[in-house]
């Protein structure tokens, strides 16, 4: 009796022990990838914002000398704002346009609405340099196509968008949202979808407008789903990097038109100053850390409601 | 007694008739809501019509005035011509390569984390979980700085190694095959424990095969993203042999100068592969964004 307990237990011991080396046998290819590609670089990103190295080499500890730098540096301020400028120009008009779109879509049957989504959501798959190159033909001062609108509102001018520094960031905005409006509009037809058509019935019964409708039933409940859809968005764009410098390195003074990713490139990768540019990194970093926690402070708050 | 009959009738009928008319006119707002959607619709889709159908035209038909919708006379030059006077080839390799072993790495350890996270029980466990949920905050491109020192490190800048690299921090894919793996009933998992499976048998018997279309939708959307994926790629390569498509592409600008329906057409190859999957795995694109946004599709 008291040997076959032991047994069991000496079983139940190695089966434990078998549990423990298969988790550490799954666990590690991903805890040596997180490791060597994710937190060290983190750690490393911050000690790096408090020295004075190069890009490849080491440096000395310079305190908070190179957050004093960025914070009279006229290029890194206008990154900073430029950043926020276009997060302004792009979150709040494409989560709203997704909305909008998803209405409409959502109204329509069967193949039509199969095929009006995928002209909304097609653009959303393609890289950002199909994209660039897409754009830069519709816009072309000579000959493109956009030419045909732009053009009368210049007084017959044919209008050079990408050249004229206040026309930059809306236009890559409005080629941002035209690229990215497809995730939104999916986003919110998924929402939709999930409220239930009883609701729409009764208020139909109850000859309820079809306005009333919207702002008693669909905007309450596809709410949880906007605020989704706005921060990841926000998060998303202030991390813009891509289209604005594939659209502004075709300009000879493409600095009015910075963002902040593209001012951790330049130091970094340009100026050959690590220990600046990992400085930027980690406002950036800063920012979007006070947005994920806002939002879910936010999120967790209406769920406590 | 009939003569209240008919009032009462009436006097129902009048707002019903109101009603009428009423659906009447909204269904009049409703004919001009889907107007405005098909036409915001075909809007949205006049960019790549428009992009196609320049690659097909010859380039000088390109610069002339007015509005062509259609070629004057189909053509493959530009085709051809970037086919056979850029390193496309290349580049297509590269992309593919890069992106199925990003693709491959990827879903083997988010289906193993995510496993060993849902099913097992070991020290660490709840740090892990809490490392993967804190890296959702943490900007990738505000380490590229550090990615490019530690893979220079590493000797693995200009490699395609060092493209795939720092592309394999997917905490989305671990989290989503967490919650499907908690989602697979404990009675199998007893059931095959008492008939003696391991861990390993239970992990590709059970909870794999039982989770297909989430490998499946998780496979399709990594795979887009690697090769959609411009800023690190663009980082970590600079001889035009080992560039993947996206970066490549960029510089055939340069190369041709003012040659717009080539730049297109070298374009719409790069875009091709991942349109074609789209089309193909639809619903499982669309399930799979969902998922990695928090909505269960």
């Amino acid at each position: 009796m008291g040997a076959r307990e032991s047994a069991s237990v000496t079983s139940m011991l190695r089966s434990r022990r078998a549990e423990r080396l298969t988790a550490a046998a799954l666990m590690a290819p991903f805890a040596l990838v997180y490791g060597v590609l994710f937190v060290y670089p983190t750690l490393k990103m911050v000690e790096l914002a408090f020295t004075n190295a190069p890009l490849i080499g080491p440096g000395a500890w310079v305190g908070f000398d190179n957050f004093r730098r960025l914070a009279t540096d006229r290029l890194f301020s206008t990154a900073f704002w430029n950043t926020l400028y276009f997060v302004v120009l792009t979150v709040a008009p494409s989560t709203l346009l997704g909305l909008i779109v998803a209405l409409g879509v959502n109204r329509l049957k069967g193949w039509l609405q199969s095929v009006v989504l995928a002209a909304f959501f097609l653009p959303y798959i393609l890289p950002v340099s199909c994209v660039f190159h897409m754009w830069n033909w519709m816009f072309d001062k000579d000959f493109g196509v956009a030419q045909y609108i732009l053009a009368p509102l210049n007084g017959g001018q044919h209008v050079s968008v990408f050249r004229t520094t206040p026309y930059f960031l809306p236009a890559v905005a409005f080629i941002t949202i035209w690229w990215l409006l497809g995730f939104n509009v999916l986003l919110f037809i998924a929402g939709l979808r999930n409220i239930s058509r009883d609701l729409y019935e009764a208020a139909e019964l109850d000859g309820a407008s079809r306005w009333t409708q919207f702002r008693r039933i669909t905007w309450p409940l596809i709410w949880p789903v906007t605020v989704l859809v706005f921060t990841i968005q926000l998060i998303l764009q202030f991390k813009i990097f891509d289209q604005v410098y594939l659209f502004a390195n075709f300009i000879v003074r493409y600095d009015p038109s910075m963002v902040m990713v593209e001012y951790i490139f330049k130091e970094a990768f340009q100026q050959n100053k690590g220990g600046l540019a990992a400085a930027a990194a980690v406002i950036l970093f800063a920012l979007i850390m006070i947005i994920s926690v806002l939002q879910y402070q936010l999120l967790r708050a209406r769920g406590q409601k | 007694m009939s003569a209240g009959a008919q009032s009462l009738r009436a006097r129902v009928d009048a707002p019903a008739a109101r009603r009428l008319t009423r659906l009447r006119r909204i269904d009049r707002i409703g004919l001009l809501i889907t107007i405005g959607t098909l036409a915001l619709a075909i809007l949205w889709a006049f960019p790549l019509y428009w992009a196609i159908i320049t690659t097909f035209k010859h380039e000088y038909e390109t610069v002339k005035p007015g509005l062509r919708l259609w070629p004057e006379e189909f053509t493959f030059e530009n085709y051809a011509q970037v086919l056979t006077h850029t390193k496309i080839g290349i580049w297509y390799i590269n992309s593919l390569i890069t992106s199925t072993a990003v693709t491959v790495l990827v879903i083997i350890m988010a289906a193993g984390a995510g496993y060993a996270i849902s099913q097992l029980e070991f020290p660490g466990r709840r740090f892990f979980w809490w490392m993967i949920l804190a890296s959702f905050m943490v900007p990738i491109p505000a380490l590229i700085v550090t990615h490019y020192i530690v893979l220079s490190q590493l000797k693995l800048i200009n490699t395609l190694a060092g493209v795939v690299g720092p592309q394999l921090i997917a905490p989305v894919t671990v989290i989503i095959y967490k919650q499907f793996f908690d989602s697979v009933p404990k009675d199998f998992r007893e059931a095959a424990v008492i008939d003696g499976a391991n861990d390993w048998q239970l992990l590709f018997r059970i909870y794999l095969p039982m989770n297909w279309g989430i490998t499946t939708a998780l496979a399709i959307i990594t795979f887009i993203g690697a090769w959609n994926l411009f800023l690190w790629p663009f980082l970590a390569v600079s001889s035009e042999d080992k560039m993947n498509i996206t970066v490549g592409i960029t510089q055939v600008h340069d190369a041709f100068g003012v040659h717009y329906a080539r730049d297109l057409a070298v374009a719409m190859l790069a875009a091709l592969p991942v349109a074609v999957v789209y089309l193909l795995f639809q619903r499982r694109v669309t399930q799979a964004i969902m998922l990695s946004a928090g909505i269960k599709g």
